[in-house]
């Protein structure tokens, strides 16, 4: 009796189809919670494009485009990982999803930092909000939905470093091999996906209109 | 799964592909596009993630019905944003009501 | 009439497989699940109807005079609340569909018994945060939580409802992905798509509603508890904010959402239909196209509940197009069962008495329905006892008939007894009648202008108010029958065998209860779905 595949399945080919098409069913989901978010800032930037404009201007392009740049370097370290899953290489894999953790980690560093500049610069939606512009109440919709759609993917980022981490450790105890390494697949589209998200936060949020 | 193992050269150039897009996203972010600006950026943003989908997601080795539910999953969102898109953008349509009487 | 039932006490099965708390607490069996939710949703069953009472009470004079307007608001509002998301939309999926996915595709267990096990806890944990937010003082909001009232002026524990409905609504999300992924992947050899029960079919579409919808709530929520703790104004128009907003990603779920609170019961009655009168259903591929197109065409019509917010009429105008389209699938349904009655052998069992009940019901529900989605009608008919009416037809009229006709016709399944047929079908005729009388009078009331939501209302609508609350007590005593019945059934009903409606259909080719892995070998199928008859056919 193979113990790697669970009982109610047949045999490991239908666990590992069952399993990956439920993933891919997750993040169908996840694409429907995010596109709240995206439908909601789509509506109020096409009712206040000025202030949305202004506000956008004040995130650090900079930063934002190293975390972008962070975030696809750790897709390919994960990416290397599914496939040292693949060949059986248990340090190859360990490092690779080391490797991603550790990307990831410094996209959340830069992103908390970008967060402090913001309290630091009062443009923390609320009653601290101070904005030298026109129209600050409309601007502070931006912001509002910068803080939000930003902190939802963060909290996605570390669900997936919990996730990785569980992965090490499994990696370390020896549970992978080629023929069963569907977890790590899973995770890596589970990871996959949310670089996709930030793919789209990044144009939607950093570069409105930076030609001006 | 793929039975088929994509090779990490394979990953190397589709990374390079993603960072070359990543610079001209933002490249083309300071050129004057006006309209442009914001459908060139969410295009190469669709294109990478494209990508990402199709090379590290494994997608372009998977079933088809793994494709119906990413494909299901876009769709429903565009259903979101058409019909809800489309109700803002008709009511620039309406006659501003002005008082019950005709 | 009850001879000493032997088997069931010396036979294992699922029941008796293991014995204590954490057998239950942390079992993967989807059997014991299916139970599980058994008890929880009854438990918010007469919960929310403990709420429909206090409102019919009230009701019965013209003058609030039982209760204050903001404890009215609360009552309303958590009726609603408690009977759409933690009875009437988990109710079928739940226990119904958890029971009997697999055992009808000829599968050990779903494809995720861990996470089917988590969906019940995710389901508890929403449910004690609600209760929490009750006993806390409530909400007043409705069940619609509409902005910026819920948002920035409500004075009660809207953001402890919204936690607790957001934390029940990834319970319905686990359930369906489990649904969807275990009917594509592990129906037994021979059970083609097309010769799965409807039952499936229904299932597998609210599945696609859930998993698709259901996130889109999720994210609504958390909006409206983002605004509440920070004042941060998404919906605020003082600020810019478009209530508007708040209302197309409400609806965007909460419509599709009333096709998870019909199509599950649509599913059950096709079972029940062709069950007892022992005949083929009438255009299977219609049907089962049906359910799909219900669960796609379902996603397009939201705007109906906007009518009179401000939306634009050319939108308005698409949405009661689409809403019109919408019917047709439900009409074929109703049509094809009608004709599979048709020179049945009918045998009017309390399942059966529940079906029919549903299709009288549930036409008149989505009748009411057509004159709402016409906007010209809508104009005089939104928010008033009307909407009520049309919605409670087809909720209580059609799913919670159809709920208890399918607790009734596998009752024998799940527990190895017979339920009483005598009571059964007395407490069938009790819940028809009280229903009706309920909430028949609604339909006139609403027409003649009584607002819903209000506590108070003019002189000449008592009539018809006393009536609806009449009918409301007579329907609760046609409810509690059968948490009598069925439970004494446990102890004294008679041993029901294997298969005591000689159905066809895989859950009825195993032993009543089933064993802990459903079958003692893996089926294999040969036959079409509902293979009655003498002109048996040997492939479709």
């Amino acid at each position: 009796m193979d113990l790697t595949v669970a009982h109610q399945f047949d045999d490991a080919e239908q666990q590992q189809e069952a399993s990956t098409l439920g993933m891919w069913i997750f993040l169908a989901t996840e694409i429907l919670f995010f596109g709240g978010m995206f439908l909601g800032y789509t509506v109020y930037r096409a009712m206040y494009p000025h202030e949305f404009a202004a506000a956008s201007s004040h995130l650090d392009v900079v930063l934002g485009t190293v975390n972008t740049a962070v975030l696809l370097c750790s897709s390919l370290t994960m990416a290397l990982g599914v496939y040292s899953a693949q060949l059986g290489s248990r340090r190859m894999l360990a490092l690779c999803l080391g490797l991603t953790m550790l990307l990831g980690a410094v996209f959340l560093g830069i992103k908390f930092y970008e967060y402090y500049q913001k309290y630091e610069e009062g443009l923390i939606p609320g009653s601290g909000f101070t904005w030298a512009g026109a129209n600050p109440n409309q601007t502070s919709l931006f912001f509002v939905f910068y803080f939000i759609m930003t902190g939802m993917h963060a909290l996605h980022m570390i669900i997936g470093l919990g996730l990785m981490t569980v992965l090490v450790l499994l990696t370390r105890r020896g549970r992978f091999t080629p023929s069963y390494y569907t977890p790590v697949e899973l995770g890596g589209l589970y990871w996959h996906f949310v670089d996709i998200v930030w793919v789209f936060l990044f144009p939607l949020l950093y570069l409105i209109d930076r030609s001006s | 799964m793929s039975e088929t193992v994509i090779q990490p050269r394979t990953y190397l150039s589709i990374w390079g592909v993603l960072l070359a897009l990543l610079a001209v996203t933002v490249g083309v972010a300071y050129v004057h596009l006006a309209w442009l600006n914001p459908v060139v950026a969410l295009s190469i943003a669709v294109i990478k993630a494209v990508i990402i989908m199709l090379y590290f997601m494994h997608l372009r080795n998977s079933p088809r019905l793994v494709w119906v539910f990413v494909g299901a999953g876009f769709a429903w969102l565009g259903i979101m944003f058409v019909l809800s898109l489309g109700d803002y953008l008709a009511r620039q349509y309406l006659p501003k009501p002005t008082m019950w009487l005709p | 009439m009850s001879t000493m039932p032997v088997a069931i006490y010396t036979r294992e099965h699922y029941l008796n497989a293991s014995y204590g708390w954490k057998s239950w607490l942390l079992t993967r069996d989807h059997k014991r699940i299916g139970l599980l939710y058994l008890m929880s949703i009854t438990f918010f069953f007469f919960l929310g109807g403990a709420f429909a009472t206090m409102v019919r009470l009230e009701l019965m004079t013209p003058k609030g005079d039982l209760f204050e307007a903001e404890t009215y608001n609360k009552l309303f509002s958590m009726h609603g609340i408690v009977m759409v998301f933690l009875f009437l939309i988990p109710s079928i999926p739940a226990v119904l569909g958890n029971f009997l996915v697999p055992m009808m595709i000829g599968a050990r267990d779903l494809a995720f018994p861990r996470l089917n096990l988590l969906s019940w806890y995710l389901y508890m944990i929403g449910g004690v945060f609600t209760l929490w937010a009750i006993v806390a003082g409530g909400v007043d909001t409705g069940w619609t939580f509409y902005t910026p009232y819920s948002s920035l002026f409500s004075n009660t524990h809207v953001v402890l409802t919204v936690l607790g409905i957001f934390v029940v609504g990834f319970s319905s999300i686990l359930t369906g992905l489990n649904f969807i992924v275990t009917i594509h992947t592990m129906r037994a050899p021979g059970m083609t798509w097309f010769r799965m029960p409807l039952f499936l079919w229904s299932h597998y579409a609210t599945a696609i509603i859930m998993v698709l919808a259901t996130p889109v709530l999720a994210i609504t929520l958390v909006l409206v508890g983002v605004e509440r703790i920070w004042r941060v104004g998404i919906f605020d128009p003082a600020i810019g904010g478009d209530p508007i907003l708040f209302q197309h990603l409400f609806w965007f779920y909460s419509h599709p959402a009333v096709y998870i609170m019909i199509l599950p019961g649509m599913g059950v009655v096709s079972e029940l239909i062709t069950t007892h009168a022992r005949k083929r259903i009438f255009g299977y591929s219609f049907v089962a196209f049906a359910s799909l197109a219900i669960a796609f065409i379902g996603f397009l019509v939201w705007g109906h509940h906007m009518f009179v917010a401000g939306e634009s009429q050319y939108a308005s105008l698409m949405f009661s197009v689409l809403s019109f389209l919408v019917a047709i699938p439900s009409a074929i349904k109703v049509f094809n069962w009608t004709a599979t009655l048709y020179k049945g052998s009918v045998s009017y069992d309390a399942p059966m008495l529940y079906a029919m009940g549903f299709i009288g019901l549930f036409t008149i529900g989505g009748l009411t329905g057509l004159f709402l989605a016409t906007i010209a009608i809508d104009v005089h008919l939104h928010d008033t006892y009307f909407v009520v009416a049309h919605f409670h037809y087809i909720m209580v009229g059609g799913m919670v008939m159809a709920y208890l006709g399918g607790i009734h016709n596998w009752w024998p399944k799940i527990s190895g007894r017979m339920y009483p047929e005598g009571w059964a079908r007395l407490a069938a005729g009790i819940v028809f009648i009280g229903f009706n009388l309920t909430f028949f009078p609604q339909f006139v009331l609403g027409y003649l202008g009584m607002p819903r939501r209000y506590y108070a209302y003019a002189d000449e609508f008592q009539v018809l108010n006393v009536m609806s609350t009449a009918g409301a007590s007579i329907l609760a005593v046609g409810y509690l029958l059968p948490m009598i019945y069925l439970i004494w059934s446990l102890k004294y009903g008679p041993e029901a065998g294997p298969n005591p409606w000689n159905a066809t259909g895989l859950e009825w080719q195993t032993l009543s209860p089933p064993p802990p892995d459903n079958f003692e070998e893996t089926p294999i199928v040969t036959e079409p779905a509902y293979n009655y008859g003498p002109d048996r056919r040997t492939s479709i």
